[in-house]
């Protein structure tokens, strides 16, 4: 097997991974970078992010302000020493992003131009017309380029993590077009390999967002946390679940029910505002939990509109104007033209709550740093815990940003704390083991089980029992049903033969990350006892401080559901009280 | 929901196994509503799981999946069942070798990307503290269509330069040296002259405009090459008229 050395291997090459390796390249331009994904940098789905990043620049706006709406859109959650780094470090991130050529939309003096968004109590999101995401990720890599210690692996699968002598010391990969499995040993490994929504039916999230990268670390020993927290969008065209972003409310458009009424004002969220004059964190400017909340309620009163594609509610546009709509939200008019043959300008869009972001993954502290040593992770795939119980629209791109850096940041420490090496035949006999479990996945015939059908099987049992509202005995279920999908995934088989791009095998190795993320997801939901920002029980209808302000914590076992534990959150300053997004009036 | 069979035939080709490509011809029942994405991800689902090609988004902004279908280069996740009739052959991008079934061996248009210095060279260093380079809405709109490329190498494919000179630099390549330039925070203008206003570069295009035809974001990077070629040609003439003015 090739043995690929390298100083800091990342997995992962969208928003976080370049972040990082651009970060790793202008410390020491002399540190060896492997940048290593299963796609492309450019084909990563922070390119599919719409709306923007949040970063406090306008004079009006304060670092105090940032923090709540933060912290309480999470449902206090939310470890409030990270939010704090988090906010300070959000403003340079987003600038330097603007030095590297990223072509934000401006004021008309030039400066940056901030629009509205959920749960933010001031206009504070940077964007890029409605494709931010989009050019947040190619500014990146087009920087990356400038870099010749970047040294990229694009289309190569990583299988495991190395782990000797308690340190991550590097990954096995397989080279997609050929097939070959090779070895990197690396002093450090920075995960950031995004989430994990497509274990859902209906998700605004790429085929490729399937938990690999989750995966790796919490089968290598480092425990997912909050996985039960997965963020509905309140705003996804129903028969493709693409996403329709929270600019769209932010801008002005508004959400009605099938009798025309602004629904919103029944659920906390009133009164209702002056059509096209949108007020800040309120009525359709609050946050995504609760907005995909009051969905489900409307669903159940009869009030939704019904659709060849299920129940829907109307995102309604048309005050804006085609002028605006054209500058501002280009891709959404086309979005919903193409797919569902609505266009926005003449037309209320139906939409509904779709699968979006998972607020858990791997558990870093404020340094991006994971328990298990030598391993950091960033971006969607971690969970660092600004995000809480619910993410605030636009402080995601941001996270990429922030903890991408820092997980280089922190890498490059460790590496200068002056490690020993490693017993490179340890890694060897690990790598040699992982090369030899894909062979025998590939060669194995008389499969009893097809990957295209416990994943339905996955995904359905998420869809009708782990969505926006959930119950007891609907989560014990779940519980039941995904051990029982990951004991049956041991009779799969793989029916392509080939060496050369097999996405049959490609497919077999997602579909055991989601398993693993889902059972994760299952077990820490229904021992979650409390309803907390995008976790709803109806069997546990209020928020329980006593009990469980504290993050979970999940521990694999390579057979039976993981281990459960559970860690206090840090607050500094905002005790918990209640969420307002009742615009200050009673 | 109407539902329609097509017929969707499938160049397929695995080095290991085939001396040559074939084609697979798979019966689909689609829905009205589907693109041909959908209908390939029915084959991979149901049909037959050896069925390789790439695709992630689902709503063309990845670049991941484009395709021939039916002799054009088209993103298959923005190709409508209901604009076809009920046979839709479905090729690898034309102009790139095949490395397996529909996906492309695409490493000449990265490394092309990256030769013509896709980045912001600025004109001035300003440290993070000192704010954002000032940008007009006027300023960004020189260069905001140019910066909507997905790398989906349509044109690539649709470019009979390319198809004929391969090392031609090529229409994504060009038009993002272009979007850089045209940037009023860049200066790096000299450096990317000297990959992109040469034999291989704008001046192997025949201005067919073939590339912004099928550009899937309505990038137009013939535009962006006939402006090259006439700002080049002003630089020849200053150069060798003019030697004393400065570019």
């Amino acid at each position: 097997m090739e043995v690929i050395n390298t100083d800091v291997a990342i997995v992962g090459a969208g928003g976080a991974g370049l972040r990082a390796a651009i970060a790793l390249a202008e410390a020491d331009p002399k540190l060896r970078i492997a940048l290593i994904s299963k796609v492309y940098p450019m084909r990563s789905h922070t390119c599919a992010a719409e709306g923007g990043a949040a970063g406090v620049i306008k004079p009006d706006d304060s670092m105090d302000l940032h923090f709540s709406d933060t912290v309480g859109g999470g449902d206090w959650l939310c470890d409030q020493d990270v939010v704090e780094y988090f906010i300070h470090e959000a403003p340079k991130e987003l600038l330097q992003l603007e030095h590297w050529g990223c072509p934000w939309s401006r004021e008309p003096d030039g400066s940056i131009a901030v629009r509205p968004f959920g749960g933010m109590k001031i206009k504070r999101t940077w964007f890029a017309a409605d494709k931010s995401g989009f050019h947040i990720l190619h500014t990146l890599f087009q920087t990356s380029l400038k870099y010749p210690s970047i040294q990229r692996f694009d289309e190569y699968y990583t299988t495991d993590l190395l782990v000797d002598d308690g340190r991550c010391q590097g990954l096995t990969a397989i080279e997609i077009r050929s097939g070959q499995m090779k070895h990197f040993q690396a002093k450090a490994v920075i995960i950031a390999a995004g989430g994990a929504s497509r274990m859902f039916p209906f998700t605004t999230n790429g085929a490729i967002k399937t938990g690999d990268g989750m995966a790796l670390a919490y089968r290598a020993g480092a425990p997912l946390k909050d996985m039960e927290f997965v963020q509905y969008h309140p705003t996804g065209l129903p028969n493709t679940g693409i996403l329709l972003t929270e600019g769209c409310r932010g801008e002005g458009g508004i959400l009605i029910n099938k009798n025309g009424r602004r629904y919103l004002q029944d659920y906390g969220m009133g009164p209702e505002t002056p059509v096209g004059q949108p007020v800040l964190k309120t009525m359709e400017l609050g946050p995504r939990d609760r907005l995909s909340q009051a969905f489900w309620h409307e669903q159940k009163k009869g009030n939704t509109v019904s659709t060849q594609w299920g129940e829907c509610v109307l995102l309604d546009m048309r005050h804006l104007g085609e002028k605006k709509i054209n500058e501002r939200l280009p891709f959404v008019r086309d979005l919903a033209s193409s797919y569902l043959g609505v266009d926005p300008v003449k037309e209320p869009v139906p939409i509904r709550p779709v699968v979006h972001y998972m607020m858990g993954g791997i558990h870093t502290d404020i340094n991006a740093a994971t328990p298990l040593p030598g391993l950091f992770a960033a971006g969607e795939c971690a969970c660092v815990s600004i995000n809480g119980a619910n993410r605030l629209g636009s402080n995601s791109l941001t996270e990429l940003l922030v903890f991408g850096r820092k997980a280089a940041l922190s890498a490059i420490a460790y590496i200068q704390s002056g490690l020993s090496a490693g017993s490179s035949a340890a890694l060897a006999t690990q790598a040699k083991a992982s090369e030899s479990r894909i062979s025998a996945l590939c060669e194995k015939k008389g499969g009893t089980e097809s990957i295209a059908g416990l994943r339905k099987q996955m995904m359905d049992t998420m869809e009708e029992n782990v969505g926006i509202y959930r119950l007891g005995d609907e989560l014990a279920a779940a519980c039941k049903k995904i051990s029982e999908l990951r004991r049956r995934y041991a009779g799969i088989e793989i029916h392509d033969k080939s060496r050369v791009y097999n996405t049959d095998l490609l497919q077999a190795l997602e579909l055991g990350s989601m398993l693993d993320c889902a059972e994760a997801v299952t077990v820490g939901a229904l021992a979650r006892t409390e309803s907390r920002g995008a976790h709803q029980r109806l069997d546990f209808t209020e928020r329980d401080d006593q009990g469980f302000l504290k993050h979970s914590l999940t521990y694999y076992h390579p057979k039976e559901p993981p281990r459960l534990d559970y860690l206090d959150v840090v607050i500094t300053k905002s005790q918990p009280g209640v969420r307002d997004y009742s615009g200050g009036k009673k | 929901m109407s539902e329609r069979q097509i017929q969707l035939e499938v160049l397929r080709y695995d080095p290991e196994t085939d001396s040559e490509p074939r084609f697979q011809s798979y019966a689909v029942p689609c829905k009205n509503e589907w693109v041909v994405l959908d209908a390939l991800n029915y084959v991979k689902e149901n049909l037959d799981t050896t069925l390789s090609y790439r695709w992630s988004c689902h709503m063309a902004v990845c670049g991941s999946c484009g395709m021939m279908i039916n002799g054009e280069p088209k993103l298959s996740c923005k190709a409508f069942i209901r604009e076809y009739s009920d046979k839709i052959r479905v090729e690898p991008l034309a102009n790139f070798p095949i490395e397996r079934d529909l996906v492309t061996v695409v490493e000449d248009f990265i490394a092309k990307l990256t030769r013509v210095k896709p980045y912001l060279i600025p004109k001035e260093d300003k440290p993070i503290s000192a704010g954002e380079f000032k940008q007009t809405p006027a300023e960004l709109m020189k260069y905001k269509q140019y910066t909507l490329c997905i790398n989906c190498m349509l044109c690539y494919a649709a470019c009979p330069e390319y198809a004929l000179v391969p090392d031609f630099i090529g229409p994504a390549a060009i038009a993002l040296a272009h979007r850089y330039n045209q940037d009023s925070r860049d200066g790096g203008r000299d450096q990317r002259q000297e990959v992109i206003a040469t034999d291989e570069g704008v001046w192997e295009c025949s201005f067919v405009g073939a590339c912004s035809e099928v550009c899937p974001k309505h990038v137009d990077p013939a535009g962006a090459l006939q402006q090259v070629k006439v700002a080049s040609t002003i630089d020849w003439y200053k150069e060798h008229l003019m030697p004393w003015v400065k570019k």
